[in-house]
């Protein structure tokens, strides 16, 4: 309601453009229940095979250009060479991050919009987005990718993770209440086996959980820190106050 | 023994005579005494007497944390989504500064409203303390200035669409509310432009006006003297040496106690800054870890917590210039308080049940009103629930002379009651 009688015209015809757009991904999902991602930041092993994971398959087109390869090298405890010899593919120098060769203008004329920088999207949607998302791509002949996604419907995105996962297909069934049941059932097997693939999402989910906020770990071995600092000078500070407090009647 | 001689033989130090010196030319040991060491308060003080402290704290926390963000921060439309994410992953220590003036932002509204809810506890607002109260409320209405000018620039989509959505409410004055949005912007859209003038505002002159105006609110505290639970002036019992008999100095002894509550309080804060800054997505907002798009409005446009009450009083009427009246007057309601309550009795300990229900239902309604203003208005049942909560909200005002007059009170007992631990 709100918003209707809020908004300015001119953003309302700008949005009417946008709708038009030809592979624009529709704002809202399907409401589908998100699975649960299950990743461990803590988990540096996890990371690592996410990182591989992110460039091989992910970085082709999205960047995540706040990510510098130095300082992934120092907080996934890599070595400068592992850095540069397994992770560096477009990128020439370790105090560079993470961008893609791709001009932006090119990938909104080829996917009908430029594929989002993945750095902040596990802060932006959350880890069960991703993970959901990753594993919910079935066939849609209406689509110009030829997959749509349950996560995001009319997504412009492809199935890059096709050969791993093996394709699926939305199957549709009605209870005794009349409730709609959507399944994905495979189609074609994939080269990793279902968990195989679990584990391969949830890692790469476990690293943008990372670069979301690569500072997490430590902020929290700060904070313990921090409050038992506070509690032993709490503990003075009412001390203090006890024996100041203790003539007044 | 040598000591006491030492004195004896130079009665003044060469401290003593460097503040004897200072004195001659500032008033500085004359403020001491003023505003500290004879400033006497009530002996009785309970924990709601700590937020106004608290609130300082905040203020403290968000002008130095300010200072140093200011410093790495890009006022511009291109620069700015990234110049923070720098200053979370680049600058030392930049992630903490950030962490501490985000939550910051939050905990002041926090300390705030619970300092307003215990002048209306305790009849703070009452005779003499009105301006009192209205400087008050005029900080508050400076907060949120600073707030809402300060939320925009992070640059991200909850940023943009926020202040597109608070903007083009000026929209609604008839007349001249089209050109007057147009003035705020500076633009025919929230551009480069509003963000560098918002950053003006937010670094400059807002903060310069809340730093006064907290200085004043505490000049007119210190004249009319602080109040307390009980609600009764201890000036009107004073010992033979002019002191109040149940008054105590504001140092040492409210120094040491707000000490603790202090502590206390950034226990809570560090939980947040370190733990949970988002805060579950109420204190950072997830959509705001996207960067601003002008072709692209998210599905779901919320104000941060400490505005939705008033957002769902908006929403709550069919009218967006009804709407935005409402919301208008749900704050001048709260400046008129001291001449809308007619009860002589000060401290809800004394007063009547009428006025305990009353404040109870105002309290929930407004605490139902920030959870509806953070819900989606597409379900209709969330309206209507606005709409409830909004004429609750309302009726504790206008109704508020009429029901205070005729109130039953209980007596007033001659001095403060205190039980010492």
């Amino acid at each position: 309601m709100s918003l209707e009688k809020l908004k300015f015209p001119a953003a309302s015809a700008v949005l009417v453009l946008v709708m038009g757009a030809p592979l624009a991904a529709s704002a809202a999902g399907d409401g589908i229940a998100l699975e649960h991602a299950g990743n461990d930041v803590g988990n540096v092993a996890s990371l690592q095979r996410g990182a591989r994971n992110f460039v091989n398959y992910c970085m082709g087109c999205h960047s995540a250009k706040y990510v510098r390869f130095n300082r992934l090298a120092k907080d996934l405890q890599l070595s400068e060479d592992q850095v540069i010899d397994n992770l560096m593919f477009a990128a020439e120098k370790l105090h560079e991050t993470m961008q893609v060769a791709m001009p932006p203008e090119d990938a909104a004329r080829w996917f009908g919009r430029a594929p989002p920088d993945l750095t902040l999207m596990a802060r932006a949607r959350g880890t069960d987005y991703i993970y959901t998302f990753l594993k919910s791509f079935y066939l849609d002949d209406s689509r110009p990718t030829g997959v749509n996604n349950l996560v995001l419907a009319g997504a412009s995105m492809p199935h890059v993770l096709w050969e791993l996962q093996g394709l699926q297909r939305k199957t549709v069934e009605q209870d005794e209440a009349g409730h709609e049941h959507i399944r994905l059932e495979p189609v074609t097997e994939g080269s990793l086996t279902p968990e195989e693939y679990d584990q391969f999402v949830r890692d790469l989910v476990n690293f943008l959980d990372y670069t979301a906020e690569p500072m997490q770990l430590e902020r929290q071995r700060l904070g313990f820190w921090v409050l038992l600092y506070l509690l032993v000078f709490g503990l003075f500070a009412y001390l203090l106050k006890a024996e100041i407090w203790k003539d007044v009647k | 023994m040598n000591a006491a001689r030492a004195d004896a033989v130079a009665p003044a130090g060469r401290f003593a005579r460097f503040i004897a010196w200072v004195d001659a030319r500032f008033p500085l040991t004359k403020l001491i005494r003023e505003h500290a060491t004879e400033y006497y308060a009530a002996k009785n003080f309970n924990v709601w007497y700590v937020f106004g402290v608290l609130a300082i704290v905040v203020l403290g926390i968000q002008l130095i944390t300010g200072i140093w963000l200011t410093m790495s921060y890009k006022p511009a439309a291109t620069d700015a989504f990234a110049s923070v994410e720098y200053i979370m992953r680049d600058v030392n220590w930049g992630w903490l500064i950030r962490y501490m003036h985000s939550t910051g932002a939050s905990a002041f509204f926090i300390v705030v409203y619970l300092h307003m809810f215990r002048g209306m506890m305790y009849g703070s607002y009452k005779p003499p303390r009105e301006l009192l109260w209205i400087i008050g409320m005029l900080i508050y209405l400076a907060l949120m200035a600073e707030a809402f000018f300060g939320y925009l620039l992070p640059w991200g989509q909850m940023s943009y669409w926020g202040a597109q959505v608070i903007v083009s409410l000026f929209g609604a004055i008839p007349a001249i509310g089209d050109s007057l949005v147009e003035w705020i912007r500076g633009d025919y859209f929230i551009s480069d432009i509003t963000l560098n003038r918002f950053f003006a505002l937010h670094v400059v002159a807002v903060p310069l006006a809340l730093v006064l105006l907290v200085v004043v609110h505490i000049m007119a505290l210190h004249e009319t003297g602080s109040l307390n639970p009980d609600g009764i002036e201890i000036k009107e019992h004073k010992g033979p040496d002019g002191i109040p008999l149940d008054g105590i100095p504001f140092h040492p002894y409210y120094t040491a106690k707000d000490l603790v509550a202090i502590v206390v309080f950034l226990v809570f804060f560090s939980l947040v800054v370190f733990f949970a800054p988002e805060m579950g997505g109420y204190f950072l907002e997830h959509a705001n870890f996207e960067p601003a798009n002008m072709l692209k409005t998210p599905e779901h446009i919320a104000p941060v917590w400490y505005f939705t009450p008033f957002y769902a009083i908006l929403r709550a009427v069919p009218s967006k210039g009804l709407g935005a009246l409402l919301m208008l007057l749900a704050i001048v309601a709260l400046f008129l308080l001291p001449w809308l309550d007619r009860c002589k009795v000060k401290s809800i300990r004394y007063r009547g049940w009428i006025y305990k229900l009353a404040l109870a239902a105002f309290a929930i309604s407004f605490v139902a009103l920030g959870y509806l203003g953070l819900q989606p208005a597409t379900e209709k049942v969330f309206v209507y629930a606005a709409r409830v909560f909004t004429a609750i909200y309302f009726a504790f005002f206008v109704f508020m002379p009429i029901y205070t007059r005729y109130e039953k009170t209980k007596p007033v007992p001659e001095r403060v009651v205190y039980h010492a631990e």
